[in-house]
């Protein structure tokens, strides 16, 4: 038994459609669970009052934005190095996942911006390299949308997520940098881990690990899709020959 | 080796508008921002160095697709590959033409450019200076966008997506020596950090035009 077995796209769908309604379930289990808790069963912060629950969406939000690429980043790796075709589709899979979940952790965090700090955006170094991380996701689906040919289009946003993480993490120092260099003052910086009470965090998990398992999930689900469109190309392709023949 | 930068550089220089367009841009886009924030001396002061680094940038981005684009298509790019000279190298190459003949130019045009931005006294050695150390790791990295998106049809909207983002840590460096240059600031940090990310996409950067290469070539 290795992981590699996965590798095989037939043994990847029937495993991943026999993990997929426990996955499904024990999501909305949590995400529900963790979003009633927190909205409903914790009581308002002393400051922020009920503004401070948005934090149940935009942390766990944020969490994924960053994972979901760094599974990208060992997806590409491992297609990289072993030419496993389900490695590239589960990269392909993930990034939509990944740019939805950057955006929402920009718009709640807007959201809770407005009536905390009073205002929608401040080009703090979190917000901006998640605004960058943003941009790296859109440029990785324009690639894979733009090439035609499947293995050349693997091979090359492969490369670019090896190079787009390097950069994005010296994007990352550079804008703490920045930001530093043009004002001082860090008091938009929160850090908001540090002050999180029992009351709040006990909720706050549940969410991030709803989160991360709806997460993979998805993942599985779209992989799936991804293989049975490659080979439905693959059919059609055949059909088509047989045809000119 | 050299054959093929004085080749790259002889082709620019003769087929015109290589880098004769790329300083034309930097022009454009300079003149027209005061148009859009106003005439006004203390605020263009305040900008000069970013928008100087900004022009800089997009003229640069704007001549990626010249890179690889045109040996693309007539098949020398093949030949290139084919030839006993490491891949590495032929996009190293073609990274330091494409230096030669829009990023030097662009440097020895900004200061220049920063007259018509009201760029105070000290900024002008030190936009000189960062854009003299920052634009070869542009071209160094768009080279890499060239290479990702040399087999397709309409890459060039696709190309600036792809390479902006990854201009990202040079242009904060840069535009902060220059900045903090132009209102006498201390600027070892960002200058070094600067010199460091030049010389590291240098160095490794090849590696990664090559590997895409290979692929859009096989």
């Amino acid at each position: 038994m290795s992981i590699w077995e996965y590798a095989n796209p037939k043994k990847f769908l029937t495993t991943s459609e026999r993990l997929l309604p426990p996955l499904w379930g024990l999501s909305a289990v949590l995400m529900l669970g963790g979003l009633i808790w927190g909205f409903f069963f914790t009581p308002d912060d002393y400051r922020q009052g009920a503004t401070v629950k948005i934090i149940y969406l935009h942390v766990p939000a944020a969490l994924m934005a960053i994972n979901a690429w760094f599974m990208m980043l060992v997806a590409s790796l491992i297609w990289v190095i072993r030419r496993h075709h389900v490695s590239a589709l589960a990269a392909r899979a993930a990034a939509p996942v990944g740019i939805v979940m950057t955006l929402i952790a920009l718009v709640t965090g807007a959201i809770w911006g407005q009536p905390m700090w009073g205002t929608w955006w401040a080009w703090d170094p979190r917000l901006t390299s998640f605004l960058v991380l943003f941009l790296f996701y859109l440029g990785y689906i324009a690639l894979w949308e733009a090439i035609d040919n499947p293995d050349t289009a693997a091979d090359l946003t492969a490369i670019l997520c090896l190079v787009g993480s390097v950069f994005a993490v010296l994007s990352r120092y550079a804008v703490n940098f920045w930001n530093q260099g043009l004002h001082q003052g860090a008091s938009l910086s929160l850090d908001k881990e540090e002050n999180v009470a029992d009351v709040f965090a006990y909720p706050l998990y549940a969410c991030m690990a709803g989160f991360a398992v709806f997460f993979v999930a998805l993942v599985f689900y779209r992989t799936g899709t991804e293989i049975r469109a490659r080979r439905m190309a693959a059919l059609i392709a055949r059909e088509r020959m047989a045809a000119d023949a | 080796m050299s054959a093929l930068l004085l080749r790259d550089l002889r082709l620019a220089l003769r087929a015109g508008g290589g880098f004769g367009l790329g300083l034309a841009f930097f022009l454009i886009v300079t003149v027209m921002v005061p148009f859009s924030v106003g005439p006004t001396p203390e605020t263009l002061a305040v900008i000069a160095p970013g928008v100087l680094w900004l022009g800089a940038l997009l003229a640069c981005l704007l001549s990626l697709d010249r890179v690889l684009a045109l040996d693309w298509e007539d098949g020398s790019l093949d030949l290139l590959a084919t030839a006993p000279v490491p891949l590495e190298a032929v996009v190293s190459i073609k990274a330091l033409a494409h230096w030669l003949t829009t990023g030097l130019p662009l440097v020895l045009a900004a200061p220049l450019l920063g007259v018509l931005l009201n760029l105070p006294a000290p900024g002008y050695l030190w936009i000189t200076l960062s854009l003299l150390i920052g634009t070869p790791a542009l071209s160094v990295i768009g080279t890499f966008g060239a290479a990702l998106t040399v087999g397709l049809k309409r890459g060039g909207l696709l190309l600036s997506l792809l390479v902006m983002p990854l201009y990202v840590p040079v242009l904060i460096f840069g535009a902060e020596v220059a900045r903090r240059g132009a209102s006498h600031l201390p600027l070892e940090a960002p200058l070094l950090m600067l010199a460091g990310l030049t010389l590291g996409t240098i160095a490794l950067m090849p590696f990664a035009s090559a590997a895409v290469l290979r692929v859009n070539l096989r």
